[in-house]
């Protein structure tokens, strides 16, 4: 119905009151009203409805906690109570009166703010929001991190320079997000879920600096409790100072006593991760040659045991296995450890230095037939036979000609 | 045969490359085994110097538009 101004026209009080109605809930603004002020007038009838009025020093409004959303209130309504109220501005047509129909109720005196804390701990405790086998584990190095924070202020500034000290290699999605204030706890929500939603990180920092009791008090809201208990991505909460305790510490992951701290326990530094990589290097490394040096000295004593019939053969087959081994462990000393540790030289020196490679460097040569079993003597060939010679660079494919014994 | 690394987590490789140090370090292998082991350990010490290694990243604002739709704008 489209009221026309350009004639005089007689309204139905009912159809104006309609009218306004309408006007008022076709706006957005007052469908999500953030008021603060003071309670007053508060009358508790039979229906389980609340009705009041929301003053400031100047003005007042009037108020309507339907049963449903005042089954929500921590903290019963008292007159004189401090309260931040979300809710929605319309017209109670009967009356023809403008009020506001109250979604939630948040108390402001430091008395109430404690008393809510305290029982919405209690609520989310009981509904085993902080069990510890709820607790995700965090990923030992997240290489993408999301961070809800404000986007002003030292905080964010204080932990981007951590992160990019720590682990330069790091991706920083930040999810900005008001910390304070009526909007903060819808804000942080929505960080939340936008990250969630995205899906690219490995973790999600919350964080904020330190403030009283009231500015923290968002991370005390059930809404923001409830999102972070619900993140698929595990939620490291970094709340004010050492000594603030929030509920959103509560139910995160795992609580940092400060944002600094957080980005901290975030990341590995990358130099001190290297440090344990190499100490693990040097240990391998190290055994490995001790072990290569043990067996070459069993190889040379192979050499003089008298007592075994045909020790050279004993000792060509063990010198080909070894240098086998040698080599192996040369050319993943080479390919693995090149250019990232001192440790490769360490290493391929002592190969150098122990490998029976270094017979073959000399000048002499290995004989293998076409299984590669070593030949020791002249008796184990024949006259046209293939064999292979192992030299200290390769093989050659060779024939035999002719036979010669030598008799010592 | 030695199997691809992967992408597994840094941590998991961490440990799988603390027990093959474990396992050199006991001394109880013989030099084929320890030449094995000693690879796997490598390759891993590789991939997790690979994973940390890496030029610095930028930051990024996540941003829904209007439309609902998520997008990344670069910060600073």
């Amino acid at each position: 119905m489209e009221p026309r101004f350009n004639k005089v026209r007689c309204w139905q009080v009912s159809e104006l009151n309609n009218y306004l109605k309408e006007l008022l809930n076709s706006n957005p603004f007052l469908n999500n009203l953030w008021i603060k002020g003071e309670i007053s007038n508060l009358k508790k009838p039979g229906s389980g409805h609340l009705f009041f009025t929301v003053k400031d020093q100047g003005s007042s409004i009037k108020a309507v906690m339907f049963k449903s959303r005042a089954g929500s209130l921590l903290v019963p309504l008292k007159n004189g109570m401090e309260v931040l109220l979300r809710a929605s501005l319309s017209i109670y047509e009967r009356d023809g009166i403008y009020q506001l129909y109250v979604e939630e109720v948040q108390p402001l005196g430091i008395g109430d703010l404690h008393k809510t804390f305290e029982l919405l701990k209690e609520k989310l405790l009981k509904e085993g929001l902080f069990d510890t086998d709820r607790k995700k584990p965090l990923p030992k190095l997240p290489l993408r991190i999301g961070l809800v924070t404000s986007l002003t202020g030292a905080v964010i500034q204080d932990m981007l320079r951590i992160f990019r000290e720590r682990l330069p290699k790091a991706n920083i999605i930040v999810s900005p997000a008001a910390v304070q204030g009526p909007e903060a706890p819808e804000a942080i929500v929505k960080g939340i879920k936008l990250l969630n939603r995205h899906g690219q990180v490995d973790l999600i920092v919350l964080a904020r600096g330190g403030g009283s009791l009231e500015e923290l008090w968002a991370f005390n809201t059930e809404i923001v409790a409830r999102e972070i208990s619900s993140s698929k991505i595990p939620v490291i909460s970094a709340v004010g100072h050492e000594t603030d305790f929030t509920i959103a510490d509560l139910v995160a992951d795992l609580r940092a006593p400060t944002p600094t701290a957080a980005a901290v326990i975030a990341v590995p530094d990358y130099r001190e991760e290297f440090n344990k990589l190499n100490n693990l290097l040097d240990k391998a490394t190290g055994r490995l040659s001790t072990l290569m040096e043990v067996e070459w000295d069993k190889l040379k004593n192979i050499k003089d045991l008298t007592v075994l019939g045909k020790p050279e053969k004993l000792f060509a087959m063990h010198l080909s296995e070894l240098s086998q081994v040698f080599e192996k462990a040369e050319t993943l000393a080479k390919v693995y450890l090149e250019g990232k540790s001192n440790k490769l030289y360490f290493l391929t020196e002592k190969i150098d230095g122990l490998s029976p490679l270094k017979v073959l460097r000399r000048g002499y040569a290995i004989c293998q037939d076409h299984k590669k079993t070593i030949i020791t003597s002249v008796n184990e060939v024949e006259v046209n036979q293939a064999f292979e010679v192992r030299l200290k660079d390769g093989y050659l494919d060779c024939l035999v000609q002719g036979v010669k014994v030598v008799n010592d | 045969m030695i199997e691809k690394v992967g992408d597994r987590p840094y941590e998991e490789a961490f440990k799988e490359i603390e027990a093959y140090v474990a396992l050199l370090e006991k001394g109880e292998l013989s030099l084929d085994e320890t030449l094995n082991h000693f690879e796997k350990a490598v390759r891993l010490i590789k991939y997790c110097k690979g994973l940390l290694d890496g030029a610095e990243k930028r930051v990024a604002i996540l941003l829904e538009t209007e439309d609902g739709e998520l997008k990344l704008e670069n910060l600073f």
